[in-house]
C-alpha cells in the first residue's frame, strides 16, 4: 500500500480575500480538477455574464448558494500529491456561518486564514483565529493573499505578520507560519514566487506537504472508547469477543494491562485485530478489534485505558460551547442529550459562566443564554460519568455534542475545559 | 501497511474511518441495511462492512433496488457475492412497482427517478431507519456538500439547507418514527482511493469494469453498448470498440469509455491520469442540470 498519509486542513476567509481563487489553485495547479468540472464552471459563470471564470463555484454546489453567489455550509474537497492525500473543508467567512467554520476546523490538522494584503488582519481573520485555536488546530497558515497589488511589498507584509502575531500571543498557536501569495497568479501557492526574492520560505503546498500531523497526536494517554462488541452467533467462532472500536490516542500492545471504565475492572490485552490480521502494535486512528484474556464486563460506550493512566470520571463538565441551532436558545435549566466518545448520557445546564465576542473574545459574564453561532463557557452536569480529558491534551475524549431531544438535532459542539480542584 | 511512522496511509486511514462509520451505524440505529448495486462503490462498501464485523456476520441485511434495467452480469455478480458473505439479500423491484401501479414509466424510459418511490417504499415496508450508500462527495458538487450521517424526513426528503452540523466523529443517528437516517462511509473517497483499494484488497468487481471488445452505438459523444436495453436503432452506425465502464448505472443510461485497460493495475494508470469526472464522462442522467443531482436528492434519491 501506498506511504501516502492523510492531512485535513480547513480554510477561512471570505471571497472578497481570494479563498476561492486559492482553492481553485490549489486544485488546479496539484491537477485534480477535472476538465468537465471546469467547463460547467465555466459555462454556468458565462451564463450569469460574469466576466471571469468564478472559481467558487466550484465549491459552492448547492442551489441557494449559486443563485446568491454565497457559501452556506461546509464544502468538502479532495487532492492529492506525491506525499499527501488532502481533504480540505472550505467555510464561509461570514459570522453567520462560525458554526460551519466550527465543524470544518474539528477534525482539521491545519487551517488556512487568508487574507488581503490591502486590507491586513481584519476582524475576521482574528475571528477566525480564535476559532481555531479554540478547535485545537496544531497548525496555522496565515496566507498573506493579493500580493500582486501591494507591489509585492515586503513592508507590508512585514507589518501584517506583527500585527498578526502580536495578536496570536493572546491565543494558544502551536505552529503559525505566514505566507506571501498571489492566488490569482500562482505566486507561492504551488510554485515559488520570483516576485518576492526577499520571502525565503517555500509556497504553500509546500508547507502543507512537509507538516508533521502525526506528531500532533497522542501515544502517551491510552482511550479506547468500546464502539461495538462482536458476538459471532455462530458455530465457528462461538466463544469469541471482541471490542471494536477506534483508538483514540496512546498505543496498544498485546500483552498490555489494561483497565475498563466504568467498572474498574482491569485485564491483559490478548490480541489486536484489524483488516490486516493481528498486529503487534495498535496506534491512533487505526480502528481494530481487542481482545482480552478476561471475561470482564465491558459494552459500548465503556473505555479501555491504561491502570495507571485514566481519564477523569467526570459528571460535572466545565466546557466551552458553540451554539449551533437556530430555533432555540441555550439557558441554564435546559437539559439535553449529550454524545462523548460512544457514550450516550443526558445533561443539564447547571451554569452559563460567560459568552465569549467571537471578535473581539471579551468575556461577558452578565450573559443569560447563547444563541446562533454564539461561544460561551458553561456548566454541566450529566446523568452517567463520562471518562474525559481536557480537549488541549486530547480532541478525542475532550470533545461532546449536545443534542436536542425534542427535535433531534444536534445544537451544540463542546470542547472540554481544563479541571480547577 | 506502513506502520513505520506510526501514521496510517492515505487509505488505511480512510478505511478505518468508514469501518467507524459503519459500526456507529450497527451500534445506534435500531434497523440499518445496506443498499448495494453491484457497482465498485457499493462493492468496496460492502467489503468495508464485513472487514468491520469479522469474524461475525454482517448483523444487517443488504437490499438492490433493481430497476429491471441492469446489465445481467452485474446481477450474477451481486448475487454470488452477497451468498458468498452469507448476508440476507432483500431486492425491491421497479417492473413490479410498475406492474402494481405504484410507479409509472417516465416517457423517456429512464427509470432514475422512479426508483426513488421503489426505494422508500420498500425502506418503510422492511422499518430501515438507516440505509448505507456508497456516494462519495467528489462524485458531484450537492454530495461535496452532504453529511456522512444524512438525515431524511419522513417522506425520505433531505434539505440541504437543514443538515445537522457533524463534528469530530460524533454522528448523531436519533430520528423520530418515519424518519430515517442515510449514511455514507465512503464520503471521503475519491475515484483514484476507491480503485487503488480494490486493487490492495483485491475487491471482484464486474467485468464490465475491464475493457474488452463490446458492440457500440455512438450517442452524441457518449458510447453505449448494443443490449436488449439499447438496441441499436436502423440509424445507427454500429462499432465494435475496446470499452469499459467507469460507472454502473442503468444499461439505458450508463456510457462506456474506450479503453484498454484490462487489468486492475491498467485500469489505475487510466484512472490516475484521465481529465474527466466519472459521471461527467459517463452518466446521462446528469447532464439535466447543474442541480439535477440536488433536486432528485431532494426527493429521497441516493
Amino acid at each position: 500500500m501506498s506511504t501516502v498519509d492523510l492531512a485535513r486542513i480547513a480554510t477561512a476567509g471570505s471571497v472578497d480575500d481570494g479563498k476561492s481563487t486559492l482553492i481553485g489553485r490549489l486544485l488546479y495547479d496539484s491537477k485534480s480538477l477535472f476538465t468537465d468540472q471546469l467547463d460547467a464552471v465555466a459555462a454556468t459563470s458565462r451564463r450569469r455574464g460574469d466576466d471571469y471564470t468564478d472559481l467558487a463555484l466550484l465549491t459552492d454546489g448547492l442551489r441557494a448558494e449559486r443563485e446568491q453567489g454565497i457559501t452556506i455550509d461546509v464544502a468538502y474537497r479532495y487532492f492529492s500529491t506525491r506525499r499527501r492525500k488532502f481533504i480540505l473543508a472550505d467555510t464561509p467567512g461570514h459570522i453567520q456561518y462560525t458554526r460551519n467554520m466550527v465543524t470544518g476546523a474539528s477534525t482539521a490538522d491545519a487551517a488556512l486564514i487568508v487574507v488581503d494584503a490591502r486590507h491586513g488582519v481584519s476582524e475576521q481573520s482574528r475571528r477566525h483565529t480564535f476559532l481555531t485555536t479554540l478547535l485545537g488546530v496544531p497548525h496555522v497558515v496565515l496566507c498573506v493573499n493579493k500580493m500582486d497589488l501591494v507591489d509585492w511589498s515586503e513592508a507590508v507584509y512585514d507589518a501584517i505578520c506583527d500585527n498578526f502575531t502580536q495578536f496570536a500571543a493572546r491565543l494558544r498557536v502551536p505552529d503559525l507560519t505566514f505566507i506571501p501569495m498571489s492566488a490569482l497568479l500562482g505566486d507561492n501557492v504551488v510554485t515559488s514566487s520570483t516576485n518576492m526574492g526577499w520571502y525565503a520560505g517555500g509556497p504553500l503546498l509546500n508547507r502543507l506537504e512537509t507538516m508533521h500531523v502525526a506528531s500532533d497526536r497522542n501515544l502517551v494517554d491510552v482511550r479506547f472508547p468500546v464502539q461495538y462488541v462482536i458476538r459471532p452467533q455462530s458455530s465457528h467462532a462461538r466463544d469469541y469477543r471482541g471490542y471494536a472500536g477506534v483508538v483514540e490516542s496512546g498505543l496498544m500492545r498485546p500483552g498490555d494491562p489494561v483497565r475498563a471504565l466504568p467498572s474498574g475492572f482491569t485485564s491483559t490485552i490478548a490480541s489486536i485485530e484489524t483488516p490486516d490480521g493481528e498486529v503487534e502494535e495498535a496506534f491512533p486512528q487505526m480502528s481494530v478489534t481487542v481482545r482480552l484474556r478476561d471475561d470482564i464486563d465491558v459494552s459500548r460506550g465503556d473505555m479501555l485505558c491504561r491502570p495507571h493512566n485514566s481519564p477523569q470520571i467526570r459528571q460535572d463538565i466545565d466546557a466551552k460551547i458553540c451554539w449551533m441551532d437556530a430555533a432555540s436558545v441555550l439557558q441554564p435549566g435546559r437539559k439535553y442529550a449529550i454524545k462523548h466518545t460512544t457514550r450516550w448520557g443526558r445533561a443539564l445546564v447547571k451554569d452559563l459562566t460567560y459568552a465569549i465576542d467571537v471578535n473581539t473574545m471579551h468575556r461577558d459574564e452578565t450573559a443569560s443564554e447563547l444563541a446562533l453561532n454564539e461561544i460561551g463557557r458553561v456548566q454541566l452536569r450529566t446523568t452517567v460519568p463520562f471518562f474525559v480529558d481536557p480537549y488541549q491534551v486530547n480532541r478525542s475524549t475532550g470533545s461532546f455534542i449536545l443534542v436536542d431531544e425534542s427535535t433531534n438535532r444536534t445544537v451544540a459542539a463542546g470542547v472540554i475545559e481544563t479541571h480547577q480542584y | 501497511m506502513s506502520y513505520r511512522r506510526r501514521t496510517l496511509s492515505h487509505l488505511a486511514a480512510l478505511e478505518s474511518e468508514s469501518i467507524h462509520v459503519i459500526r456507529e451505524v450497527a451500534a445506534e440505529m435500531r434497523r440499518p441495511c445496506l443498499l448495494f448495486s453491484g457497482g465498485k462503490d457499493s462493492a468496496v462498501l460492502l467489503h468495508l462492512a464485513s472487514l468491520a464485523f469479522q469474524p461475525a456476520r454482517l448483523p444487517f441485511p443488504v437490499m438492490h433496488v433493481d430497476t429491471g434495467l441492469n446489465f445481467g452480469e452485474v446481477i450474477r455478480f451481486r448475487d454470488e457475492w452477497v451468498s458468498q458473505l452469507g448476508a440476507q439479500l432483500i431486492v425491491a423491484s421497479v417492473p413490479e412497482a410498475i406492474s402494481n401501479g405504484v410507479v409509472a414509466e417516465e416517457p423517456n424510459g429512464s427509470r432514475n427517478r422512479i426508483q426513488t418511490p421503489v426505494l422508500l417504499e420498500a425502506a418503510e415496508r422492511h422499518g430501515f431507519d438507516a440505509l448505507f450508500g456508497g456516494a462519495r462527495r467528489d462524485e458531484e458538487k450537492a454530495r461535496a456538500k452532504e453529511r456522512i450521517f444524512s438525515f431524511r424526513d419522513d417522506f425520505g426528503q433531505w434539505d440541504p439547507k437543514n443538515q445537522r452540523p457533524e463534528l469530530w466523529n460524533l454522528y448523531n443517528g436519533r430520528v423520530f418514527p418515519g424518519e430515517s437516517m442515510r449514511v455514507f462511509p465512503l464520503s471521503n473517497w475519491t475515484e483514484l482511493d476507491i480503485w487503488r483499494f480494490i486493487a490492495h484488497r483485491d475487491i471482484p468487481l464486474p467485468e464490465l469494469y475491464f475493457a474488452s471488445q463490446r458492440e457500440v452505438v455512438d450517442r452524441g459523444g457518449m458510447l453505449f453498448a448494443v443490449n436488449e436495453f439499447t438496441p441499436a436503432a436502423d440509424a445507427d452506425r454500429v462499432l465494435t470498440e475496446s470499452v469499459r465502464y467507469r460507472t454502473i448505472g442503468d444499461a439505458n443510461l450508463t456510457a462506456c469509455v474506450r479503453s484498454t485497460a484490462s487489468t486492475i493495475d491498467q485500469v489505475l494508470v487510466e484512472v490516475e491520469t484521465t481529465r474527466l469526472t466519472e459521471r461527467g464522462a459517463t452518466r446521462g442522467d446528469d447532464r439535466v442540470s447543474d442541480t439535477a443531482m440536488e433536486d432528485r436528492k431532494r426527493e429521497g434519491y441516493f
